[in-house]
């Protein structure tokens, strides 16, 4: 049974612009068959919003994301363009990744725990004798992340004013024209190429001067292909978790019930962090379509080869046949293999960078300004992939 | 057959990786994934495996020795 006679429904379903999961998600996944479903541009697509639907599209090699640019792919943006990692298959995507993923073993990210709890504090520290109120995000939220993918890539954090703008605008979508999205694109490649440049001429110990390696000695890489890696690596290094720091926040403020068990109880911090990854749905617009190989069989919906499918992860995050009283935050419920992080082989590659950044942030606020609290509006990313806020102020 | 490969299937956290990057060596079941044999000839690939598994759910030995994943 499918549901192709219906006409495609508009998606994204919201504007990005909260934290609340849209409750067409809920009448999607408790409705036989899948939405089927239009975004801005591209062909229309199935929507897949149960966990187990949603664990197939992003797991089985039966998808292809290579495939996606040889389509009109499901988009928000007017033009599809290559992204580097995520538009790739294996067995170049694992060439590539393979590569890249040795620094970023959760035995590496481990031994940088001291450093990222020593910068969470100090920030903390300067917010807090700076005195009330604060900008979550300009004081804490966005610097933490940034100075540590700086330290991890080899990137001098003086320039990251440069890095913020050449930042937002990769992970717009409709802000800027597809010149102005290629310029920027452009000046963030050149940026790279000279200090890949003063590395070359000088190796350090940081991931920059290992791609080198890899590329000069083994020649397992092109100097495109490395300048793109630096590229993603240093955006999705920290503007996603830019954006959760206060989204976590936010959403612990709401649920003072949590907040306060997770103070009583430090212990939990690290399965707070997993139930938050859960919650929250980060995705502000959609994720990459997949296309299918050949047909699929995805609950009743038989999914024809040269189809696409948008796997709507924040909303498997919420099934009930996976989850017991999805919709309620439990910061001690024993949550395992969310799919928050992605699945299969473009499961995020800063997972373990991820979590320990997020814990150590959590770690510090809690312990820093006492009875933290909103003092004023939030003002909502716009335009972006990801949601959280641009600005959160703050008081204590 | 001198190394040894062991999935923790609590430590699973089931994103696939292993299945991705080496997928003569290991598979997805519904819940957690396994190492198709248990004993294999020194294959580097299972030490990018271990090295890369998000939960660090892999172990690979040699002679009883912890190997991979690699400090």
């Amino acid at each position: 049974m499918t549901t192709t006679s219906v006409e495609p429904v508009a998606y994204p379903f919201d504007d990005g612009e909260s934290l609340v999961l849209h409750e067409s998600y809920r009448a999607a996944r408790t409705a036989p068959g899948m939405f089927r479903v239009r975004l801005p541009f591209g062909e229309p697509a199935w929507l897949a919003t149960r966990y187990a639907d949603v664990r197939i599209v992003l797991g089985d090699s039966r998808f292809s994301r290579a495939a996606a640019l040889e389509n009109d792919e499901p988009r928000l943006r007017p033009h599809s363009a290559h992204i580097g990692l995520m538009s790739m298959d294996p067995p170049d995507h694992t060439r590539l990744r393979t590569l890249v993923a040795k620094a970023f073993t959760v035995r590496r990210v481990e031994s940088l725990r001291p450093r990222i709890r020593e910068i969470a504090s100090s920030l903390v520290t300067d917010l807090v004798a700076a005195g009330p109120p604060a900008d979550l995000v300009d004081a804490f939220a966005l610097p933490l992340p940034v100075a540590v993918i700086c330290e991890l890539l080899g990137v001098p954090v003086e320039d990251r004013p440069r890095f913020r703008v050449w930042s937002d605008n990769a992970l717009s979508t409709c802000r800027l024209t597809p010149q102005e999205l290629m310029a920027s694109r452009q000046q963030l490649a050149e940026y790279l190429a000279g200090l890949i440049a003063q590395r070359r001429a000088d190796p350090a110990d940081d991931l920059m001067t290992a791609l080198i390696e890899a590329r000069d000695e083994q020649d397992r890489l092109t100097e495109q292909e490395m300048i793109s890696l630096c590229g993603n690596i240093l955006i999705a290094g920290h503007e996603t978790t830019a954006s959760q720091i206060p989204n976590f926040v936010l959403t612990l403020l709401d649920h003072p019930g949590q907040l306060a068990l997770l103070r009583e109880r430090p212990d939990l911090l690290p399965g707070a962090v997993e139930e938050l990854l859960r919650y929250v749905p980060l995705i502000a617009g959609s994720s990459f379509a997949r296309y299918a190989k050949e047909d699929v069989q995805l609950g009743d919906v038989v999914v024809r080869a040269g189809e696409p499918v948008i796997a709507a992860i924040s909303a498997a995050n919420r099934d009930e046949l996976r989850y017991d009283d999805p919709d309620a935050l439990r910061v001690d419920r024993e949550v395992n293999q969310h799919l928050a992080l992605g699945h299969g082989v473009h499961h995020c590659l800063g997972a373990a960078l991820a979590r320990v950044e997020l814990q150590e942030a959590l770690r510090a606020l809690l312990a820093g300004p006492p009875d933290l609290h909103l003092a004023g509006e939030i003002i909502w990313k716009t335009q972006m992939f990801v949601r959280g806020p641009a600005a959160m102020p703050i008081a204590w | 057959m001198s190394w040894h490969l062991e999935v923790d299937e609590h430590t699973c956290i089931a994103s696939g990786m292993c299945a991705a990057l080496a997928p003569e060596l290991f598979e997805l079941e519904d819940v957690h994934a396994n190492a198709l044999k248990p004993d294999i000839e020194p294959d580097e690939l299972a030490l990018d495996a271990a090295d890369s598994c998000p939960s660090m759910a892999i172990r690979v030995t040699e002679n009883g020795t912890e190997i991979g994943p690699r400090p």
